[in-house]
Parts: structure tokens; C-alpha cells; sequence
């Protein structure tokens, strides 16, 4: 709390020193000020890739990234409309905390903490990630239950490993892990056949897989054994702002449930289902209700696309990732993505 | 006793002896190597061992970096490897990828503007840097006054003109590390000399000002700086006044090289004896006429080395500023080399490769100048 009070602090002092110039931004919210501003400022990583990762132009791309943009389509109908600020783990909060960005989104895990004490909410959870094993094709394990007396290489004084051990002791198998000071160094020994299996957040296994002499002889396993909601994340106290950073992640993932997308996007703009209507914007005044427009959800879809169409463009088959939906498919199709209805 | 003709003494030599080439083991290659390499046991066995680590060392990088390298691709799947095919450094990946390493995520619409930048800096540079140049004052006022004010409207835009903006969080590669260490440069020495003066001022308020900034910024590291200027400076000042990242990043590289480079200058002033200041003085030249005619232009002469020095660290140092999240031209290569698309085995090694090898050209470049610079001046000492 210490920092938020030191916040205020400095915040109140100022206000006191410029009055003038210090009242109107105190007054206003931060989705008129990003709307006078004429762009959203974005904390992202930069050099994720599947998530975040300029491309050979320079333009940012991946998954994180488009929901930025999806934020910026439903403001300004322009995608192009976003400042990325490239965060580094470290300084992600701080400068959500400082203002220096509108919104975090940054595959940062949901945590109580962070949600609570850092002074920021957790808008939308846009990838459920957990723990998860790779292993060669040949050594024929088809699940982590199979993997016992198996040597497991894992980056050593990390969650990962604690999280290894609790799920051995949990499913009363033997563990032989190998442990590692360096991601790198872990990575290299499994991949020169020291270890069995290697362990490691399942978003980051599909990333490094392709770094393997022969990626295909080697297949990510089905089990998670821990969670990782991934999500967007904005500064306490302002409501709006949140419900739009939250609504921009319900909106595409409705937008997927009623198979609404981009190649189809302008028949359904015609469909008289009542829920795509209301999506969509041509029945009811939802958008307005946001602080955004009618058809806030058309200009997603039309500039970024539905929620399945990111996923599949940055990190699905047609991606060099190739990451299964697995739990974010959405819940009609046995994942847990699932968004409250517009209405 | 009849007197003879030089004809008739035989033994005397009429036509100079034939000039004969010293031995070939005394000249040549082989002489330079008798008595330079093999000129002793002990020479000799250093001779064979340094020849030996540079073997060892140099056969594999040239085998990776030109006979197995991977000069261009269609598609990235040629940098990898093989069944019993080596794949040595990538250079399709530094191909493809060049535009991104030098203008960042400029607008490709708008490169021309970067590059007619890159010519202007060019062209200021070379004509401070050649000393005999005709008219050096027009060439000072070029790069000092028009310059500058040039790159701004070039850079960034001006709508009225049809130049569209172009904010700074999209500029990116080497145009960053330009830019920051040119400005860098010629914005702290001037600072430097200043603060080297103020330093021994007789007034107090000047010296006490001047102490307090240089052991102040000296005292703190060059990220600690930027992170306040990045991080901190916003929690102060309202968003709508806070200052361009690129601008903060860049203020406070000029803060941090221009207390070092006052330390530099004061050495060089200390080092002018007293007795011509006073004599100076005796002449009546003021403060400012005995310091610009008299002491500045010894002092700097004797730090060229280090000022040089100087530059040269903070050229490196521009890659600091990766930490406020301006993506330099050593993080666009760390970025890139991130990419699935390129996921050979030897995409990283490539691009540090590259890296390695533009900033040695670049320092070097700089060290070469100062030693010539360093020359000329000192021609009169060595008289």
C-alpha cells in the first residue's frame, strides 16, 4: 500500500501547486482522455513470441498485441491506433501504477496480490496458461502419469520446480528431475537427450519446441498441472475504463461463440438472431452503455477479428507455434473461455 | 726503379666490386621473421604457440561466419541443419530483417526521411571533421544550428509541410543509437566544458553548484538515471505534460556523459601551468577571452584521447536505453532473433555476430579519427 500512499502523496501536491491544470485530468476519465488523446498506450512484451514480437516491417503482432488493437478498433474504429510500450517483468506494474500506460497486457498471471495490494484489477483473462511437459516422441508416453521414474529437466529455484515436485507427491510417482540455474541450459540438456521430459509453462513449450534440432519428434503432453490465467489489467479506480478493457475481450469471444467473424461479418450484420443483433449492435444501445459506440463489436471483428481467428492467426496450427486450444477453447467446445452475454 | 702504369699493377682493382644483396636470411620476409619470430628458443616457441591459438581460434569463426554461412534464402528453413550438411552463421536472417535493425518500426512509407537524415549527419560530420575544410565556420553553423533543427522536422513531421508525424515510440534500430549518441555527443561536451570551469570557479555558489551536479550524477549508474526519467518522472507531472520517452531517455544520457565529461576537461585544465594564466592576465584578458584563447584549447588538445574515450563508451552505452523500452539497434537484433519464424540453431549467434561487428566498425571509426586528430595537434610537442 505504501507505494499507491506515496502515489497520492505526489498526486495530491501537485494538485495543490497547479490547480489549474491539474483539476480537468483528475475530473475526466481515463476513456475521454484516451479518446481526446487520439491513441490507447499498451504495456506489452515485447519479445514473446506468439504473444508479443514486432515482425519485419516493425509492427507488432501476436496475441497480447491484438487485443490492444481490439481496444483501439472499438474506440476509434482504427486498429492502428495504439502506443505499444515495450514492459520488462520488472517495471510492468510500476508503470501501470505511474500512468505511463492505459492498460497491461503482457501475459501476466491473475494473482490475488496482484489484483489486490499492487492497486490494479484483473479486466479479462485472454489465455489460461499452466504448467506443462514436452517429451520425445520415441520414449511413447501418451500423459504425465505415465511419467514416472522419468528424468525431467526444469529451471532450477522456480515455481516450476515446486510445482514438479507437488504433482509427483500428489500422484505418488518418483521424481528424477534434473534441475538447471538457466532456462537455456535446462532446454539444451533435454534436447541433447540428458533428460526424458522438460518442464515449463505449456505457452512457452510450444514456443521453444521449434528451437529443437528436430521439432517433430517431440509433442507436448495433455496435463497441466498448474494455472496461469494470463491477463489484461488496468489501475483501481476507474470503472469505466475497466468494464471497456474487460467488455473488448467478451465482445470477441462472443463474437466467436455466435460465429460471427470476419469473413462473414457483413451477413451477419443482417442475421435476425436476436443475440447477434445485439451484438452487433443493430438491435439495443449496448455499446453506447460502455462509453463506446453501437457497433463497437463490428469494428472489432472487421479490423482484428473474433476471439478464435486471433488465437488461430498468432498461435494456433497456422501459426509457426502450433498451440492447441486445449483450455481456451471456448465453453461450448469443452474449454473454459466463456463471456457473459450482451444484453 | 721504373714507374708502371695503374695498368700495369694488377693488383689494383679498377671497377668497383659488384654490389652484392645481403643474404636473403638477413632481409625480407625471412629476415624480418629471423629477428622478429625466430629471433630465440624462447621467441620461437612463442612464435608457434600464439600461431597455434590464433588457428584455433580463427578457422572456426571464419568456417562459421563465411564458408558455411548462409548467404541469402527464399524461406528461413535454409539456415537450418541438415543430415550431414554444417550450417554455419545465417546472413539471410540479418537480409530479411536489416530494414527492421535500421529504421525499428518506422513507417516503410517514410524510410526516406531516416535515410536523408543519415546523409545530412553524413555530410555535417564529415565537414567538422575535416579540418582544412574551406569556410569551417559555415560548417559549424550547418551542424550545430541547421542540423538539428533539419532532423527534428524530418524525423518527427510536420503535417504543414506534408511530412506526415511520426511518434517516437516507432522509431527504433540503428536510427536510435544514432541519434541518442550524436546528440549525446555534442550536447554534453559543450555542458562538460562548462561544469569543468565552473568547478574551479572563484565563485562559490558556481563551484558548490557544479560539485554537487558532477559527484551527484557520477555517483549513480546510467540505468538508475534513466529509470527515474522513464519511470518516475511521470508520477510526478500530469500525462498530458510528461515528455516524450525518447526525449527523457535522451535527457538523461546528456546529464549523465556531461558530468564525466567535465572530469575529463578538468584534468586537461589542471594541467596548463599556472604561469600562463597569470602572464595571460598580465596581458588583461578577461575571464572568458583567457579561457577561450589560452587554457580551453590546450586543455582539450591534452584530453583528446580521453574525451574520445569518452564518446566512445557512450556510444556503447546507447544500448541502455533498452531498459525504458526504446528498442535500440542491439534490441532490435534481440527481438528479431526471437522470431519462430527464424528459429534456426544459429539465428542468435548471427545476429550478435552482426552486432559485434557494426560497433567495433563504428569505435573503430572513432578511435582512427581521434589518432589522427591526436597527431596533427601534437605535431608542435614533438618538434
Amino acid at each position: 500500500m505504501k507505494r499507491s500512499l506515496n502515489t497520492m502523496t505526489i498526486a495530491a501536491t501537485f494538485a495543490l501547486a497547479m490547480p489549474a491544470l491539474a483539476a480537468p485530468t483528475m475530473a475526466a476519465g481515463l476513456l475521454d482522455q484516451v479518446k481526446a488523446r487520439g491513441s490507447v498506450s499498451c504495456g506489452s512484451n515485447g519479445q514473446l513470441p506468439g504473444f508479443g514480437l514486432p515482425d519485419a516491417q516493425g509492427n507488432w503482432t501476436g496475441f497480447d498485441v491484438d487485443y490492444c488493437r481490439a481496444i483501439a478498433a472499438a474506440i476509434f474504429n482504427d486498429p492502428t491506433k495504439v502506443k505499444f510500450v515495450a514492459l520488462t517483468a520488472k517495471d510492468r506494474f510500476t508503470a501501470l501504477q505511474s500512468g505511463d500506460v492505459d492498460v497491461l497486457i503482457r501475459n501476466t498471471t491473475w494473482s490475488s496480490s496482484r489484483d489486490s495490494q499492487l492497486g490494479l484489477n484483473a479486466a479479462g483473462t485472454n489465455y489460461y496458461d499452466g504448467q506443462g511437459f514436452i517429451v520425445r516422441q520415441s520414449i511413447k508416453v501418451n500423459s504425465a502419469l505415465e511419467l514416472n521414474d522419468a528424468s525431467i529437466c526444469v529451471q532450477q529455484g522456480t515455481t516450476t520446480e515446486l510445482n514438479l515436485a507437488d504433482y509427483f507427491r500428489a500422484n505418488k510417482m518418483k521424481l528424477k528431475s534434473v534441475a538447471f540455474a538457466q532456462l537455456d541450459e535446462a532446454l539444451k540438456a533435454y534436447d541433447s537427450g540428458r533428460c526424458d521430459a522438460f518442464t515449463a509453462d505449456a505457452s512457452a513449450l510450444y514456443s521453444v519446441r521449434i528451437k529443437f534440432s528436430k521439432p517433430e519428434e517431440h509433442v507436448v503432453l495433455p496435463e497441466i498441472i498448474s494455472k496461469e490465467p494470463l491477463s489484461s489489467f488496468v489501475r483501481h479506480g476507474d470503472d469505466q475504463w475497466f468494464d471497456v478493457v474487460k467488455w473488448v475481450l467478451f465482445g470477441m469471444l462472443n463474437a466467436e461463440e455466435y460465429n460471427v467473424n470476419k469473413a462473414n461479418l457483413d451477413e451477419q450484420m443482417k442475421s435476425e438472431n436476436p443475440d447477434i443483433k445485439r451484438l452487433l449492435g443493430t438491435e439495443g444501445s449496448y455499446g453506447e452503455q460502455l462509453g463506446l459506440t453501437k457497433d463497437w463489436v463490428y469494428r472489432i471483428v472487421k479490423h482484428v477479428g473474433n476471439y478464435g481467428e486471433v488465437f488461430e492467426r498468432n498461435l494456433g496450427p497456422s501459426s509457426p507455434l502450433k498451440v492447441t486450444r486445449g483450455l481456451n477453447a471456448l465453453w461450448t467446445k469443452g474449454g473454459i473461455q466463456i463471456a457473459p452475454p450482451v444484453r | 726503379m721504373t714507374v708502371t702504369s695503374a695498368e700495369d699493377m694488377v693488383f689494383v682493382q679498377r671497377v668497383p666490386a659488384k654490389v652484392l644483396p645481403p643474404p636473403v636470411t638477413q632481409v625480407g620476409a625471412i629476415g624480418w621473421a629471423r629477428t622478429n619470430l625466430f629471433s630465440s628458443i624462447r621467441s620461437t616457441v612463442l612464435t608457434f604457440f600464439t600461431a597455434g591459438v590464433l588457428v584455433w581460434i580463427a578457422v572456426p569463426i571464419i568456417q562459421f561466419l563465411l564458408i558455411d554461412a548462409v548467404w541469402s534464402a527464399k524461406d528461413p528453413t535454409a539456415c537450418l541443419p541438415r543430415e550431414g550438411h554444417e550450417v554455419g552463421a545465417c546472413w539471410a536472417f540479418i537480409h530479411e530483417r536489416i530494414g527492421y535493425f535500421t529504421y525499428g518500426s518506422y513507417p516503410p512509407a517514410e524510410r526516406w526521411r531516416v535515410n536523408l537524415f543519415f546523409l545530412l549527419l553524413a555530410f555535417g560530420s564529415g565537414l567538422m571533421l575535416w579540418l582544412d575544410a574551406p569556410r569551417r565556420g559555415l560548417g559549424a553553423v550547418y551542424f550545430f544550428v541547421v542540423l538539428p533543427v533539419v532532423s527534428y522536422i524530418l524525423l518527427s513531421g510536420w503535417p504543414l509541410i506534408g511530412l506526415p508525424r511520426v511518434e517516437t515510440d516507432l522509431w527504433g534500430g540503428m536510427l536510435v543509437t544514432i541519434v541518442v549518441a550524436t546528440v549525446g555527443i555534442v550536447v554534453s561536451l559543450p555542458i562538460g566544458i562548462l561544469l569543468a570551469l565552473g568547478r574551479q570557479s572563484n565563485m562559490l555558489a558556481v563551484r558548490f553548484l557544479s560539485i554537487t551536479f558532477i559527484e551527484f550524477v557520477r555517483g549513480v549508474p546510467l540505468i538508475t538515471v534513466l529509470f527515474m526519467a522513464s519511470v518516475m518522472l511521470p508520477l510526478f507531472v500530469p500525462p498530458e505534460f510528461s515528455p516524450d520517452k525518447l526525449l527523457r531517455a535522451l535527457v538523461g544520457m546528456v546529464i549523465f556523459a556531461a558530468a564525466y565529461q567535465a572530469e575529463v576537461v578538468r584534468a586537461g585544465l589542471e594541467g596548463i601551468p599556472q604561469g600562463q594564466i597569470e602572464a595571460a592576465k598580465a596581458l588583461g584578458l578577461r575571464y572568458w577571452r583567457l579561457n577561450s584563447s589560452i587554457v580551453l584549447p590546450q586543455a582539450l588538445r591534452i584530453t583528446i584521447p580521453n574525451i574520445v574515450n569518452s564518446f566512445i563508451a557512450l556510444f556503447k552505452d546507447t544500448s541502455l536505453v533498452f531498459f525504458v523500452g526504446i528498442f535500440d539497434f542491439l534490441k532490435t537484433i534481440e527481438v528479431a532473433r526471437l522470431d519462430p519464424k527464424w528459429s534456426g540453431p544459429n539465428t542468435s549467434l548471427t545476429g550478435y555476430a552482426f552486432a559485434a561487428i557494426v560497433y567495433f566498425f563504428c569505435c573503430y571509426l572513432m578511435a582512427s579519427y581521434a589518432e589522427s586528430v591526436e597527431r596533427r595537434l601534437g605535431r608542435a610537442d614533438r618538434r
